[in-house]
């Protein structure tokens, strides 16, 4: 069977716009929780946001495409701009066996409400821009990377609510591992920190509301956690076949080892409670990956800071992993980047991969207050980084709709 | 509006949306052959050209508007 590797990385985030920033801002345990700038929240009940900040547009995309792109499009060229330059690939490669598969959970949502409500206080004469549909449908991100690049191999988006760039990735994985194309683009990217977004969410009562101390409010495992803190910004991997990376003489981050996607078939928005579909979503991917349950090291949890979703989910990695759960390193690094829905996976795929080339395993930070409901002597990684050898390092993502999606990366040996 | 005046804010308007320089935006540059326009910018453009003139432009007229001059001239002639 081919092997998949990993040879370029790319990311606008709230902790930098760049890999190094922002690693070096999740080694460190950095809150990037900010109160939002984006809109008026005077009625709203959660004022805060892990926000991209300092991001120059101007530097990656012209000004007229910038204006038909939705921010949350920009982000993708920009995250998949990186990667690519990273990766080195446009020295070599057929254009019609690189893929593009790049995901949003929502896609342009600002777009969206701005055109409706523009609409809506109107006098009912239909002007709506001729870009609303291409600027807001989640598909378009993959459409511009391509055309940017000429890579004319599968492009389209797979939309699995906050599991949606694992997916993005896996579909990735799978396509190179089968043959189909040499390399592909994959990542995902989000920008929902509007009206609409942060509405919605609190709504759902989905969203922390500690406005009084918004920096601290990412506590996932911590007792007092009330929701997630939602972030934005965009990232992207550039997979490619093993043969093919080597013979141009890439750089290889890490190894793409397996994946796994299942449902939970339960609940909307509940997890299952004893996390039936992440228990099998782990379990198919360390048993595509080869792996034992002693083999992996490092669990990069979804871990929202959710009162259910936490519990479940550990309960989850106790099952699968048994005796061995009290080995790994298990972290949630939304504590620093909130959630990044649609990116999620994308942006915990780079923390679980820089993880596994560096030997360091991010915290999980904002954590003072034990949960009775936690195993305490899980290795959760609490408030400060850990130095270990990782040969392994397992991603979780699960979104609304019950989908689960997993990934695992592994040290690059030759 | 004077004539400068509604030339001077169609070529604002032109820059804005298309990203060219000012210096291509005369009369005689057609949006597409030109001016890299494809079909949504026009159509984008004559809406913009509507809501800053307070004008209400046609689809069939709209198709006739392909060069720079079409516009400042269609523009005048509605105010006239």
């Amino acid at each position: 069977m081919r092997r998949v590797v990993v040879t370029g990385l790319g990311a606008v985030t709230p902790l930098g716009n760049d890999v190094g920033t922002f690693w070096k801002a999740l080694v460190a345990g950095t809150s990037g929780a900010n109160l939002i700038t984006k809109f008026d929240t005077t009625h709203f009940k959660t004022k805060f946001a892990c926000e991209v900040k300092g991001l120059d547009i101007a530097s990656y995309i012209d000004k007229k495409e910038a204006n038909r792109l939705d921010p949350s499009a920009q982000y993708a060229l920009i995250a998949a701009t990186q990667a690519v330059e990273d990766s080195g690939i446009l020295s070599s490669f057929n254009p019609d066996r690189v893929g593009v598969i790049w995901s949003s959970g929502i896609g342009g949502i600002l777009t969206f409400q701005q055109e409706i409500t523009n609409f809506a206080t109107g006098n009912g004469t239909p002007r709506f821009n001729p870009f609303f549909i291409p600027k807001m449908i989640p598909d378009i991100s993959a459409g511009h990377i391509s055309m940017k690049y000429g890579f004319r191999g599968p492009n389209f988006a797979p939309v699995a609510a906050c599991a949606s760039s694992t997916i993005a990735l896996a579909d990735a994985f799978i396509y190179i591992k089968y043959g189909r194309i040499d390399a592909c683009v994959a990542g995902g990217s989000e920008m929902a920190i509007t009206e609409g977004g942060i509405g919605g969410f609190n709504a759902m009562k989905a969203l922390s509301e500690r406005n009084d101390d918004f920096e601290t409010a990412s506590r996932p495992f911590d007792a007092t956690r009330d929701g997630f803190v939602m972030g934005e910004g965009g990232c992207g991997l550039v997979l490619e076949e093993y043969e093919h990376a080597m013979k141009r003489g890439a750089k290889i981050y890490a190894e793409v080892m397996g994946c796994g996607l299942t449902a939970d078939a339960y609940h909307l928005t509940a997890p299952h409670p004893e996390g039936l579909g992440a228990y099998n979503v782990m379990k198919n991917t360390i048993e595509e990956a080869g792996l034992g349950t002693n083999e992996v090291d490092y669990v990069n949890v979804h871990g929202t800071s959710t009162p259910l979703g936490d519990i479940a989910e550990l309960k989850a990695i106790k099952q699968l992993f048994g005796e061995d759960a009290y080995r790994l390193n298990i972290s949630s690094t939304k504590s620093q980047t909130g959630h990044l829905l649609g990116a999620a996976g994308a942006i915990e795929a780079i923390a679980c991969i820089k993880a596994v080339q560096e030997d360091i395993i991010p915290p999980t930070i904002n954590f003072n207050t034990p949960d009775e409901n936690i195993d305490q002597k899980l290795n959760l990684t609490l408030n400060k980084a850990e130095k270990r050898t990782i040969n392994t390092a397992l991603s979780n993502t699960f979104g609304f709709g019950g989908h689960n999606a997993s990934i695992v990366f592994k040290k690059f040996v030759q | 509006m004077s004539s400068t005046t509604i030339a001077e804010k169609v070529t604002q308007i032109i820059v804005d949306k298309l990203g060219c320089d000012e210096a291509q935006v005369v009369p005689g540059a057609s949006f597409t052959a030109d001016l890299g326009a494809d079909s949504l910018d026009i159509v984008e453009l004559v809406m913009e050209f509507e809501n800053h003139f307070g004008l209400s432009i046609p689809d069939d007229k709209a198709e006739q508007i392909q060069t720079v001059g079409d516009a400042i001239s269609f523009i005048e002639q509605s105010q006239a």
